[in-house]
């Protein structure tokens, strides 16, 4: 665990400890699974924003697709009575479909991922709409086949919610992705200097591209997790805003937005860090009003503080080198 | 001579460890064109930067109208009207020519609103444009205008600055020769009305039209000045050159063989309509020199599939090959060790080791999953033979100083099967101690049998390492030099797009 991490933790820690004492509800059973239930769903779909945000790329167009991958989802399921595992295969292969049309818009098309995926949020969401008629989608009666799905997704074991499980089993895949794999070495280097990697042979294109899709299929499987969680989909409305969120988690978690630095286990504290403050925005009674505003000031907190750390760093770093190196760059050739 | 406009006295300039200018006084008249003449590095940018007011000399005095200055400023020397027209031009291509010409000091209406009054503005721009004849309009947008009419535009925000010195740096380099005529002309009236020129330029040609007097630079040193009746080719060309290089040369340890990379017809997109053609061999070291700008990287990135060839064949051990990215080229053996080592060359965040296996990255890798003992074990493996001096390998690159930084690059491709090593300025900016431990090791390299083209703008450097020379201009290799031809004289010759033997008559 880096620095960064161990500062979130206790970060973390501090502000769970002061809740606690002021209303010990907090860690109360039934206050901590439902905690981690959200930590679960937001967890998954940070750590793709999270891939996408070292690249120095940005995906915007998650909440949009939770809508429309949503209705798909349910129109095949409840409507057309698709087993359930198909379907599941069919939402998480369009959730990677659309992140690939992402990476094929930024990485060939040389558009910027700010708009590609402005334009994505926009689109799926109309398109959401559209598919539905504005209508809100659900289960309605008699649909046991898609029993096993809602247990696996909504349900618990040994009183633990299957959303934190899957956070868990997927957040330890993507650590061994991001930290340990050839891949991860790549995403990491074309986040950092995309012009080294390209010059040390590595297909920037095709590693940036593939982290949109990551993202996708991350997506579609929030997206299934989500229908389960909310019950049914509000096209006009579901999922808004969550794109945010998992920048949010990102960010506080050590994305930088100019890419190239972040972890697996950074973003999951930046996501409990948000879950937690939220929590605390009703256990505290502050009117919840005023959520996003205090969501607002904790992330800007966030960012200054590591912003700090980071001069102290380079500080550090860069006396270790002076050290070493006489430069004579600043000679003019 | 008539009374001085501006005058430098003993400018000295050190940077740590080295001396950029050294010495140095020049003193300009009141319509007089100035040649400045030096080869590259040899502190014409320099001095210019001190002019301009980037740069603080280290010691030395400015002299303007008879006030003596320590250093100048960038507005004490717009103030002084000194004014530069750059090598690379700095408009903005989305504002027309009178905005560009006034920009920062816009003539303002509206009062407290402080708009632009931009009828006003082309009203002032237009008479400057009639001066320097153009065939634009004061309205006309910057991006719709060549390189030569935008020339044109720089020149008339200096005139709009009422500017007395102008300095042009290489200002013809991307002209044809009507539009080089056609600049030779302006300066001529500028000229007339009382405007100082420093004309820096490698084509003597036009110092030989244009100039009233010559100055030299060479290594940071003013080594002579040349009076308009005197000014020719030979003299210029021993102005330049003319010092004693230290033997850098490493011979090799057996000849050269055919089968290293062939080059025919190359084409590049830095001169879509000149032809490249050169051979390294198999275990020699082929210099290449030519001005800056002539053409060197690009063909560099051209061979390792960067850029894309236009046209023309590459041979790589007799076998043609097709070289459309540097993955191709690494997978072939073709390994670049770029000018912009900080940019291209590297990582700078990430540790040596990640440096280092970064192109060959799956070679240390099970199921996609990276090794970490077993691509220690090479950085350290590589950073010892390197003798790259640092604590140990998981060190950021960007902590370590130049020439180590240098050597990591270095042994990124080292740690694979090279067969073509192109090295641009191979020692840019490297102390030097590095820097013979990088020639020694590129001549262990070609004596493996790899072939070596190395770039370089530094004299010293290109005849004291090479085993031959290849020498290009605008485009296309100008002439080769075997060793015994070596000399600073006909690498310079060559440079300049002079054939041998006319200068040796000159």
């Amino acid at each position: 665990m880096g620095k960064k991490e161990l500062g979130l933790v206790l970060l973390i820690l501090v502000i769970g400890a002061v809740t606690a004492t002021i209303n010990p509800r907090f860690i109360s059973a039934v206050n901590l699974v439902n905690m981690a239930n959200l930590i679960g769903l937001y967890g998954l779909f940070s750590i793709g924003e999270g891939l996408v945000i070292i690249t120095g790329g940005i995906e915007l167009s998650i909440g949009s697709m939770f809508a429309l991958l949503g209705v798909v989802f349910l129109d095949l399921l409840v409507e057309r009575g698709i087993p359930w595992p198909v379907a599941l295969g069919a939402i998480l292969l369009g959730g990677v479909a659309l992140g690939a049309i992402h990476g094929f818009l930024i990485t060939r098309m040389k558009l910027q991922p700010f708009v590609v995926t402005l334009c994505g949020l926009l689109i799926y969401r109309g398109a959401a709409r559209y598919y539905t008629n504005d209508a809100t989608m659900g289960f309605g009666y008699g649909n046991e086949g898609s029993g096993t799905l809602a247990w696996l997704t909504a349900g618990r074991s040994f009183g633990v919610p299957h959303t934190f499980i899957a956070l868990l089993i997927v957040a330890a895949i993507m650590a061994v992705v991001l930290h340990k794999s050839v891949y991860g070495r790549y995403l990491y280097a074309v986040g950092k200097n995309e012009e080294a990697a390209r010059f040390s042979g590595i297909n920037a294109d095709r590693v940036i591209a593939a982290a949109y899709m990551i993202s996708g299929l991350l997506a579609g499987l929030s997206a299934v997790f989500i229908v389960f969680y909310t019950n049914s989909v509000s096209p006009s409305s579901h999922g808004n805003f969550y794109e945010l969120y998992a920048i949010a988690a990102a960010v506080l978690g050590g994305c930088s937005l100019r890419g190239g630095e972040g972890s697996i286990l950074g973003i999951v504290h930046g996501t409990i860090l948000l879950q937690v403050q939220q929590n605390l925005v009703n256990l505290l009674g502050i009117p919840s009003s005023l959520n996003f505003a205090v969501m607002g000031t904790v992330i800007l907190a966030g960012v200054l503080a590591d912003r700090e750390l980071q001069k102290r760093r380079m500080a550090a770093v860069a006396n270790m080198g002076a050290k070493a190196a006489r430069p004579a760059a600043a000679v003019a050739a | 001579m008539s009374e001085s406009l501006l005058e430098l006295r003993s400018i000295t300039k050190t940077y740590p460890g080295v001396t950029a200018l050294s010495d140095v006084s020049l003193s300009v008249a009141r319509g007089e064109v100035v040649g400045l003449i030096g080869e590259n590095g040899a502190g014409k940018s320099t001095l210019m930067k001190v002019l301009g007011g980037v740069v603080a000399p280290s010691s030395g005095r400015i002299v303007i109208d008879d006030v003596e200055h320590a250093r100048l400023t960038v507005p004490d020397a717009m103030r002084a009207g000194i004014a530069f027209v750059h090598q690379e031009l700095n408009l903005f291509e989305n504002l027309d020519v009178a905005a560009n010409v006034y920009i920062g000091r816009e003539p303002l209406t509206g009062g407290p609103l402080r708009l632009v009054d931009t009828a006003r503005m082309r009203a002032l721009v237009a008479p400057l444009l009639a001066r320097l004849g153009v065939d634009y309009r004061a309205d006309t947008p910057v991006a719709a205008l060549s390189i030569a009419q935008r020339q044109r535009v720089e020149i008339a925000k200096a005139l709009s600055l009422d500017a007395r010195v102008i300095i042009m740096d290489e200002p013809t380099s991307s002209l044809t020769i009507t539009e080089t005529n056609r600049l030779l002309e302006v300066i001529a009236d500028l000229r007339a009305h009382g405007v100082a020129i420093i004309y820096i330029s490698h084509r003597l040609d036009e110092i030989k039209i244009c100039a009233d007097r010559v100055v030299c630079l060479r290594d940071g040193r003013m080594v002579g000045a040349l009076a308009r009746e005197e000014i020719d080719h030979a003299r210029m060309i021993r102005m330049m050159i003319g010092r004693d290089l230290k033997s850098l040369y490493l011979p090799p340890q057996r000849p050269a063989e055919p089968g290293g990379c062939d080059v025919e017809a190359l084409r590049t997109i830095a001169f879509p309509d000149r032809q490249v053609a050169l051979s390294v061999r198999r275990g020699e070291i082929l210099g290449l020199a030519g001005l800056v700008g002539s053409g060197r990287s690009t063909l560099a990135r051209t061979l390792f599939g960067i850029d894309p060839p236009l046209g023309g064949s590459i041979t790589l051990g007799g076998e043609p090959i097709e070289v459309r990215s540097p993955r191709d080229a690494i997978a072939r053996g073709i390994y670049l060790i770029p000018e912009d080592r900080k940019r291209s060359g590297l990582v700078l965040e990430m540790s040596i080791t990640f440096n280092v296996t970064l192109p060959d990255l799956w070679r240390y890798a099970r199921l996609g999953l990276v090794d970490a003992g077993a691509e220690q074990k090479t950085a350290e493996i590589q950073s010892r033979r390197l003798a790259v001096k640092t604590p140990n390998v998981q060190t950021p690159a960007i902590s370590l100083s130049g020439g180590n930084q240098q050597k990591v690059v270095l042994a990124k491709w080292l740690a694979m099967r090279p067969r073509l090593i192109i090295l641009d300025e191979p020692t840019r900016g490297i102390d030097v101690g590095a820097k013979g431990e990088i020639y020694a090791l590129m001549r262990e390299l070609a004596d493996q049998g790899v072939a070596i083209l190395m770039i370089s703008s530094d004299m010293e450097e290109v005849i004291g390492v090479s085993d031959r020379i290849a020498v290009m201009h605008e485009g296309a290799i100008s002439g080769f030099l075997e060793r015994a031809d070596f000399s600073e004289h006909n690498v310079l010759q060559l440079a300049i797009g002079q054939k041998l033997h006319a200068a040796a008559e000159a």
